[in-house]
């Protein structure tokens, strides 16, 4: 099976709160978003974090952002404040998280990163983004 | 002001102790701005502040913020509106508005008001807040801090490091923020206030909004939650950071407000960075819980309904965010002293650099203990082989070159001591192709705890003064 990373149709960013950490991850389109919906549960981020032992992983839905935020409980080692870790405020999580390998999902193309988005003196070299791509609209209540 | 403006121009210019020190500048000289905010203080940086004070007590504040007025003198002679707002204060805004007056005079402004606000501090109202009934139970466990050494063990305090209680203090609002810029100051210093409350003080001042206009109080606090951090929302942290043009001159954040509660993010023109939809939300999630309950002291938002439109370049809208009433209590950072720690790093290089760093990092350890002082906590990485979230991701096969880094705690100074005598010897007696001791022996230094907890908000007593520069700076 082929397989591709939650960050080809995500973005993110974590921080910390005392000993909790939060991930922020934002789908690029609203497809991205119907498919994180299912394929990104709390649990499975939970699994995925396994070895840094969150109590327990949280989901937020913000779906007019298209977005998630995960909240990982009591996973940062004592936080800023005693943790003996290097990354103590958890801002490593999110980049990680963005490695996660899902499945390719049938309509990939749709979950792409819009044109419109990239800048235009900065596209990145590959040809990744999908011809034709509507700029997100917000789902509708 | 007596005519409310359709609205208001914020511009962050600092986002921590430590940002960019011509971020403000720049942000003054080119944002057109009503107002200019510096947020400082971070969970623990009061307690760092607790420390200087001890020595000094003319100290607490951050001074980066004087410095920084003095630069901006020529602008805010230029544009005679602009105010600035900000946490600058610590644990001694009265120190840090002389020091600020004592610019502004020489530089023959003295007939300008400065303001700063306390009631933040609760160290000297402890024993106080105790008898009326508070006991800081932790945020999380629930458990009472044990302030006092004497009184720890009839009090709960079950844990031996609450010893000493180095910082306790409260977050204020927006509402003596507004007080201070209503009685014409140009520029407000606070101690500890929440970061949102900075921008929604200007707001509250300028659009004579009510304070039960829920919808509006979390519109400009949303605004003030994206500025907050200065760069992080125009480009810095970006996942897709190759996207983001000249973060050499990134330009730092402004919000634009209107009187009917709407709210922009925007940066000055000709400036490095991005203001889009993916910056915007990405900053919006950032260290929030339940989107549905973000409290500030002012108002509770519910980020659940939000939306980020582009509307221009650089330009974006943010709308759906709605308000709610805030807690009763108010929440309150402590921090006490537990113990020491310190921090060592070996550069290893070589075959099997990986496996050669860890057997030094255990040896290391090993001599500590064999010197009689089994050290209480103690955590090792081997940077370079995905050390930093283990287990998450892995580092490359056979590494070439890694760095050790060996952290330890103990409430014992001498162990933690010990610990920092023994890097530099296995240089000579461990392993070859060690390298990089480059600095000094690592320093044993004092860890401060973070305590976060709750009080009663009828037990907070903000107090706002206004004085005219000249007379200050006497």
């Amino acid at each position: 099976m082929k397989k591709i990373r939650l960050g080809d149709i995500a973005h993110g960013r974590s921080g910390d709160k005392g000993n909790h950490a939060n991930i922020g991850v934002i789908a690029y389109t609203l497809a991205g978003h119907d498919h994180l919906a299912t394929a990104l549960s709390g649990d499975k981020v939970k699994a995925y974090f396994h070895s840094l032992s969150p109590e327990k992983v949280d989901r937020f839905d913000l779906p007019r952002l298209f977005a998630f935020n995960f909240v990982l409980w009591n996973v940062l080692g004592g936080g800023a404040s005693d943790s003996l870790r290097t990354d103590t405020q958890g801002k490593a999580l999110a980049t990680a998280l963005l490695e996660m390998e899902l499945p390719e999902p049938e309509n990939l193309a749709a979950m792409l990163p819009p044109e419109a988005m990239l800048l235009p003196d900065a596209l990145p070299p590959a040809g990744k983004s999908a011809p034709g791509n509507a700029p997100p609209k917000a789902p509708k209540a | 002001m007596s005519v409310i403006p359709d609205s208001i121009r914020i511009g962050n210019g600092a986002g921590f102790w430590g940002d960019n020190l011509d971020a403000p500048i720049r942000l003054a000289e080119l944002g057109a701005l009503d107002f200019l905010t510096l947020e400082y203080l971070a969970e623990l940086t009061l307690s760092i502040l607790a420390h200087q004070r001890r020595l000094d007590p003319e100290s607490g504040y951050v001074g980066d913020f004087p410095a920084t007025v003095l630069r901006l003198i020529p602008i805010l002679k230029a544009q005679p509106n602009l105010r600035i707002v900000t946490n600058a204060g610590g644990l001694n805004p009265a120190a840090c508005a002389r020091e600020v007056a004592r610019h502004l005079t020489a530089a023959g402004m003295g007939g300008e008001k400065v303001a700063w606000v306390s009631g933040d501090d609760l160290m000297p109202r402890l024993a106080e807040l105790r008898s009326a009934g508070e006991r800081f139970r932790h945020f999380d466990s629930g458990e009472a801090l044990g302030f006092f050494e004497t009184a720890a063990s009839a009090e709960g305090g079950t844990r031996e490091s609450q010893g000493g209680v180095v910082s306790a203090n409260v977050y204020l609002g927006a509402a003596p923020i507004c007080e201070a810029l209503d009685r014409g100051a140009r520029i407000v210093i606070t101690g500890r206030v929440a970061d949102a409350s900075l921008t929604l003080g200007p707001a509250m001042h300028a659009f004579r909004w009510g304070w039960k206009d829920w919808d509006k109080l979390a519109a400009a606090s949303a605004a003030g939650h994206l500025i907050e951090c200065g760069a992080q929302v125009t480009g810095g942290l970006l996942s897709r950071w190759q996207t983001v043009p000249d973060y050499a001159h990134i330009g730092y954040p402004i919000a634009i407000l209107d009187s009917k509660g709407g709210c922009r993010i925007t940066k000055p023109e000709g400036t490095g960075g991005v203001v889009s939809r993916e910056t915007v939300t990405e900053q919006l999630l950032y260290e929030i819980g339940d989107p549905a309950r973000y409290h500030t002291p002012d108002v509770t938002l519910d980020f659940t309904d939000a939306e980020v439109t582009e509307i221009g370049p650089d330009l974006v809208e943010i709308t759906g965010v709605k308000g709610v009433p805030p807690p009763a209590t108010l929440k309150v950072s402590c921090a006490y002293s537990n113990g020491f720690s310190a921090k060592g790093d070996l550069v290893v290089s070589g075959r099997d650099a990986a496996g050669k760093a860890k057997a030094t990092g255990e040896m290391i350890l090993d001599r500590v203990d064999q010197a009689g002082f089994p050290l209480r906590r103690k955590y090792m990485e081997v940077l370079g082989s995905g050390a930093t979230l283990p287990g998450v991701e892995t580092g490359a096969g056979d590494l070439k070159e890694v760095v050790l880094r060996i952290s330890v705690w103990d409430k014992d100074k001498k162990a933690v001591e010990r610990f920092c005598r023994e890097i530099s010897p296995v240089i000579t007696s461990g392993p070859p192709g060690i390298s990089g001791y480059a600095g000094s022996r690592p320093k044993a230094r004092p860890m401060l705890s973070y305590w976060p907890t709750v009080v009663e908000r009828d037990h907070v007593r903000p107090v706002v003064y206004v004085r005219g520069a000249e007379d200050l700076a006497e």
